[in-house]
């Protein structure tokens, strides 16, 4: 901020005092406010409060400087006549010379003693002219725009728009509704030029397959002839397009953004754990989007892990206990299905029964899980590994959402160290009681039906209707990644929460219920935990790394609470970029 | 502003009794009583008498000739001279219903449909008529011109169920509508 000296010469002018610093003072809107040097005018003014009215800009992607929209009016004090010193006046400050033109704000850096207007006549008759000419050609098209109600274009119309249309000559024609990709559809006539799209493919995506082709007002956005707009990364082309000219195919026509109540979540897919938010109407997922964390995904996430949401509300979803009777699932409720669990496992050897739970369980039932284990005395508890392919950006090679956090609570560095001897005493028959906790694992860990049937109980908790579950004696209806609470811990040791964005369907439980309730089941104790915050306080107090925290103080953006050393790919790729000064944020 | 105090008038003691104001009523019911007998009731015939007084036999007898043209009855929906659905299914609608009547599924219109270049039409679209509330706020929102009150005011039903309209019991009420503005003509 300001600074005001007073007419002693000893004292040290502003600039003197930023300079040693590295800060520069700027004036904008007649405030006097100090920023680092290399400061972008936009993000200078954002920082004053200023949030200038933009298109092309996007601070994880360089600045071409195209839309036009950030114009401001700048000044700069004058020259001195060579021989002379630069006068300062009173407050320290030279007089600002302000240029009769306008400058783009997103592209320009800020300089000492310079001033920006963020309003004032030249500014905003800029505006109204810059959206005039970006909507000559736009259609009329609000109407059936997925990007009505979060479209930057209708903003700025209300602030700076003509209501109506000076342009007497026909509007250029463009192709509409052009199939550029197996999950985007492009829609030329909507583009206002910004590039964000171009920029995105090649600078972070890596994959540069869209272009500009013809001139001038003709000017329409394409993809490269023999490619397709195919990228894991492709949906997020739709997130940044700040008009609706590219929109999502998954999305397409399924709810208007303003129905929908956002929900800040994570992502379950991979050990990243992708910051997102969750679009809900009613009980409904309509779509994810990433959520804006520099120390994870930075603004992106990949479409495999976006669209991986519609088996929640499929019609595969459990919805009730299940037992299985004369080889047929017949609806039972939680008691009696408890009962019958608590009754076969208490007089059972601990030696004969073994678990088998999930590495996209939140700390919380890893915790529980645990205690079950413990319950039940026995020595076989373990995850199923999952891993795929790492893409060199934010899917990491582990697919399990919470290995960091296996590791810590269960107290191992390998958390899936016996599921091989699990699978072998199953076959062998000593393990005659299994439980198993969100996973299939006929298709996920090596086994078969035949020797699942074998054991005497099979106890599956599940979201949908999987292999496994054929063979279970007693299925219980676990809840989906948007319908719980809880923590998981990424792979670089940062504990993120996962929030609760919609109810879970009929009978389902909450996946801790569940393991409390079968713990209880078979120890007969009277409940005494009802929240989940009360579980991590336990969680909190056994294992060392959680002390201090609670849920709510994880926060949106989580917690780092261990190094392991891991580097997410894109992360190191951004901030490389923003070293050599390639983008701002 | 000064307060300016209002003083009671003063009754008499004949107004204090209010027996000569009761029997000036009686009378004058009376009159009317004896009028209707005669079949000489006031403005019989402007409100569609049946005969004895001034009551109009409904439902025998209607009213609808005596609609303004700004009533506000069912609202449907219209399509319009060259037989396309006006609505689009933007849902504004939907959303500015202030007992939340609307409901409406969107659509995407198949590449082989004569208006396939509209792209968008609702798939499902109901108003609950139990809800409704004739505000014609959805007229007055709909950027299409596909939404209209109509003159129906005589919405009944023996189930709840029945009195949801759906998009076929809308379009069958609202008919076609000509003269609206045409923006996905092909210049467009």
């Amino acid at each position: 901020m300001s600074e005001t000296i007073s007419a002693n010469p000893d004292q040290k002018l502003p600039k003197d005092l930023a300079a040693e610093k590295g800060m520069v003072n700027v004036q904008i809107d007649g405030t006097w406010h100090q920023f680092p040097k290399g400061t972008r005018m936009i993000e200078a003014a954002r920082q004053a409060g200023q949030i200038l009215p933009h298109y092309c800009y996007h601070p994880k992607l360089s600045s071409p400087g195209s839309c036009r929209m950030c114009l401001v009016q700048m000044g700069m004090p004058p020259r001195p006549a060579p021989g002379t010193d630069p006068a300062y006046g009173d407050d320290g400050y030279q007089q600002i010379n302000w240029m009769p033109r306008p400058v783009i704000a997103c592209a320009n850096t800020v300089a000492e003693n310079m001033g920006i207007r963020t309003t004032g006549d030249i500014v905003e008759s800029c505006r109204k002219g810059v959206m005039e000419f970006l909507l000559i050609n736009h259609p009329l098209d609000c109407p059936i725009c997925d990007q009505a109600g979060e479209c930057r274009l209708q903003e700025n119309s209300v602030s700076y728009g003509k209501g109506q249309s000076r342009f007497v000559d026909t509007k250029v024609k463009k192709p509409k509704n052009v199939d550029i990709g197996p999950r985007i559809r492009l829609d030329d006539e909507r583009c206002i030029m910004c590039s964000r799209c171009i920029r995105f493919m090649d600078e972070v995506a890596g994959d540069p397959v869209l272009g500009f082709t013809q001139r001038g007002t003709h000017t329409t956005l394409t993809v490269h002839p023999d490619r397709l707009l195919d990228s894991n990364y492709s949906l997020n082309t739709a997130d940044i397009c700040p008009v609706g000219a590219l929109t999502s195919n998954d999305f397409r026509f399924q709810m208007r953004v303003w129905f929908l109540k956002e929900t800040p979540t994570i992502d379950v897919n991979c050990g990243t754990g992708t910051n997102i938010t969750v679009w809900t109407r009613g009980n409904t997922v309509h779509r994810i989007t990433p959520r804006q964390n520099d120390d994870v995904n930075s603004c992106w996430m990949p479409d495999s892990h976006r669209l991986n949401f519609h088996f929640i509300d499929d019609k595969t979803r459990f919805t009730e206990p299940l037992v299985k009777e004369d080889a047929q699932h017949l609806p039972t409720d939680w008691k009696s299905s408890l009962d019958t669990l608590a009754a076969k496992l208490k007089g059972a050897d601990g030696s004969t029964t073994a678990i088998i739970a999930s590495g996209r369980m939140t700390n919380e039932e890893l915790f529980l899980t645990k205690q079950l284990a413990e319950t039940l005395g026995t020595q076989h508890l373990s995850l199923v590994p999952r891993t795929g392919e790492d893409d060199g950006m934010l899917v990491a090679a582990d697919r399990n959402p919470n290995t960091t956090g296996a590791k810590l609570i269960l107290g191992t560095e390998d958390p899936f160290a016996k599921l091989d001897s699990i699978r072998d005493g199953v076959r062998s028959g000593t393990i005659k009681n299994l439980l198993v906790l969100g996973e299939d694992i006929i298709t996920d860990a090596g086994f078969h039906f035949n020797d699942l049937a074998k054991l005497d109980l099979l106890v599956q908790s599940h979201t949908s209707a999987n292999p496994t579950a054929l063979a279970a004696n007693l299925v219980l209806p676990a809840a989906a990644f948007t319908e719980k609470r809880g923590s998981m811990v990424n792979l670089t040791g940062r504990i993120q929460r996962l929030n609760r964005a919609t109810e879970m369907p009929l009978d389902a439980r909450d996946d801790w219920e569940i393991i409390r309730d079968i713990t209880l089941a078979v120890t007969g104790a009277k409940k005494d935990t009802f929240l989940i915050e009360d579980v991590f306080k336990q969680l909190a107090a056994a294992v060392p790394e959680f002390a201090d925290l609670n849920l709510s103080r994880i926060g949106d953006t989580g917690k780092p609470i261990l190094d392991t050393g891991y580097q997410i790919p894109l992360l190191t790729n951004e901030r490389a970029r923003k070293a050599a000064g390639e983008i701002t944020g | 502003m000064a307060v300016v105090k209002v003083k009671r008038p003063k009754l008499g003691f004949g107004e204090k009794i209010y027996l000569g104001a009761l029997a000036k009523g009686f009378l004058i019911t009376l009159k009317h009583a004896l009028k209707s007998l005669a079949g000489k009731s006031i403005g019989a015939d402007s409100l569609k008498s049946s005969g004895m007084g001034v009551t109009m036999q409904f439902p025998e007898t209607r009213w609808d000739d005596q609609l303004p043209e700004y009533y506000r009855g069912a609202p449907t929906l219209v399509t319009d001279e060259q037989g396309r659905e006006r609505c689009v299914s933007c849902q504004l609608c939907e959303f500015i219903c202030p007992p939340k009547a609307i409901k409406i599924k969107p659509g995407e219109i198949p590449t082989d449909d004569p208006w396939a270049k509209v792209e968008k039409r609702p798939q499902e679209f109901d108003i609950d008529m139990t809800r409704c509330i004739y505000c014609g706020m959805c007229e007055e929102v709909c950027p299409e011109q596909a939404i209209y009150l109509r003159k129906d005011y005589l919405i009944t039903g023996l189930s709840r169920a029945a009195m949801v309209h759906d998009k076929k019991k809308l379009y069958e009420i609202g008919g076609v509508r000509t003269g609206l503005v045409n923006k996905w003509n092909e210049l467009k």
